[in-house]
C-alpha cells in the first residue's frame, strides 16, 4: 500500500523532491502567512477600537476614517 | 436595540451588530476543520495513494494544485456575487464581503499557478506555456489584483465598492473560460479528471485525498474571509454604536 521503503525514500519523492516539496512549501508559506497577517491585523484593529473614545463624545466624527481597503497584503 | 427592516429573515445578518459576533464564533470551528481535513488529506495523498504509473510521484502536487485552482474560481464567483449584491441591494456588508474575499482568492490563484509551474517543469519540460488554461488563470490573478487596486485607489468606500463591483462582475466571464478552456481549445494542460458527466478517471484513494484537501481549503477560505471581513467592518464602522458592544465581547 505505502509507496515508501524508508524516510529518505519519502523525502526523495521518486526524484521529484524539488517540485513536490516546492509546491507544499508554497502552500504552507501562503496559508500560514495569510493567517499570521490576519491575526495581527485583527489584534491591531481590536486594540484601536477598544482604545477609541466612547461614541457619545464625538457625534460628528464621521468622515474621519477613510480606510476601507484590505489591510494585509496576503497575495504573496 | 437593533431595528430590522421587513425585507426578510435572511437580511438579518446583513446587520454588522449581529454579523460581527456570529463571524467571531464561526472562525475557530472552520480553522480547526481546515487543519483536520488537511491532515487527513495529506496523509492519504502521501501515504495511502499509490505512485502514478505515468507521472511518478510528481503527480502528488495535484493534491494541492487542483483544490487551489478550484478555490481560485469559487472565490472569484463568491466575490462577484457579493459585489453584485452590494450593488443591487446597497448593503454595506455585502460589499465588505467582496473586499474580504479578494486577497484570499488572489492567493489561491497564485498557488494554482505556482504549483502548476512546479508540476509543468518535470512533466512537460517547461515552467510556463501560453496555453489557454494557464493564460486564463493568469488573467484571473490580474482581475483579483485589479479589483483590489481599484478599491484601494478610491478614497470614498461606497464609491470604491461600486467601481470594484463593476470590475468583478465584468470579470466573471473569465471563469467559464478557465473551466472549459481544456475542452474548447487544444491545450497542453490535461483535461479534467473529475467532472459531472462521467466517473472520475483516477484511483479512488487519489480522488479521496484531493476531495479532502478541497474541503480543507474551503474551510480555510471561510475562516480567512470571516477574519478579514471583521477587520474591514471595524475599520470602516469603528465609530458606530454596535462596535462598543461587539468589541467588548471579542477576543
Amino acid at each position: 500500500m505505502m509507496a515508501w521503503h524508508s524516510v529518505g525514500d519519502f523525502f526523495a519523492m521518486g526524484g521529484y523532491a524539488l517540485y513536490v516539496w516546492g509546491s507544499m512549501a508554497g502552500v504552507v508559506v501562503c496559508l500560514g502567512g495569510e493567517m499570521t497577517l490576519l491575526a495581527r491585523s485583527t489584534a491591531a484593529v481590536l486594540a484601536t477600537a477598544r482604545s477609541a473614545p466612547p461614541a457619545a463624545a464625538k457625534t460628528a466624527a464621521t468622515g474621519g476614517r477613510s480606510s476601507h481597503g484590505v489591510q494585509d497584503e496576503a497575495t504573496a | 436595540m437593533v431595528k430590522h427592516n421587513k425585507p426578510g429573515r435572511w437580511f438579518k445578518y446583513a446587520s454588522p451588530a449581529l454579523f460581527f459576533p456570529l463571524a467571531g464564533q464561526l472562525i475557530p470551528g472552520f480553522r480547526a476543520a481546515a487543519a483536520v481535513l488537511a491532515g487527513l488529506g495529506l496523509y492519504i495523498g502521501f501515504f495511502v495513494a499509490p505512485t502514478d504509473f505515468q507521472q511518478g510521484d510528481a503527480y502528488r502536487i495535484i493534491f494541492v494544485h487542483v483544490p487551489a485552482a478550484w478555490m481560485s474560481m469559487v472565490l472569484y464567483l463568491a466575490m462577484a456575487f457579493w459585489a453584485g449584491m452590494g450593488l443591487v441591494f446597497n448593503t454595506r456588508l455585502s460589499s465588505m464581503m467582496a473586499s474580504a474575499l479578494a486577497p484570499t482568492g488572489a492567493m489561491f490563484t497564485f498557488l494554482a499557478l505556482w504549483t502548476g509551474a512546479l508540476w509543468g517543469k518535470p512533466t512537460w519540460g517547461a515552467w510556463w506555456v501560453w496555453d489557454a488554461r494557464l493564460t486564463s488563470e493568469l488573467i484571473l490573478l490580474f482581475l483579483y489584483l485589479g479589483f483590489m487596486g481599484l478599491q484601494a485607489a478610491i478614497d470614498e468606500p461606497r464609491r470604491a465598492d461600486r467601481a470594484g463591483a463593476l470590475l468583478a462582475l465584468v470579470g466573471v466571464v473569465n471563469v467559464p473560460i478557465i473551466y472549459f478552456s481544456v475542452q474548447w481549445w487544444n491545450t497542453l494542460h490535461q483535461g479534467s479528471s473529475i467532472n459531472l458527466q462521467s466517473a472520475p478517471s483516477m484511483a479512488l484513494t487519489m480522488l479521496l485525498g484531493m476531495l479532502l484537501m478541497a474541503l480543507s481549503f474551503w474551510a480555510y477560505s471561510i475562516a480567512a474571509v470571516l477574519l478579514r471581513v471583521r477587520c474591514i467592518l471595524l475599520q470602516r464602522e469603528g465609530d458606530s454604536d454596535w462596535r462598543r458592544v461587539a468589541v467588548g465581547a471579542a477576543r
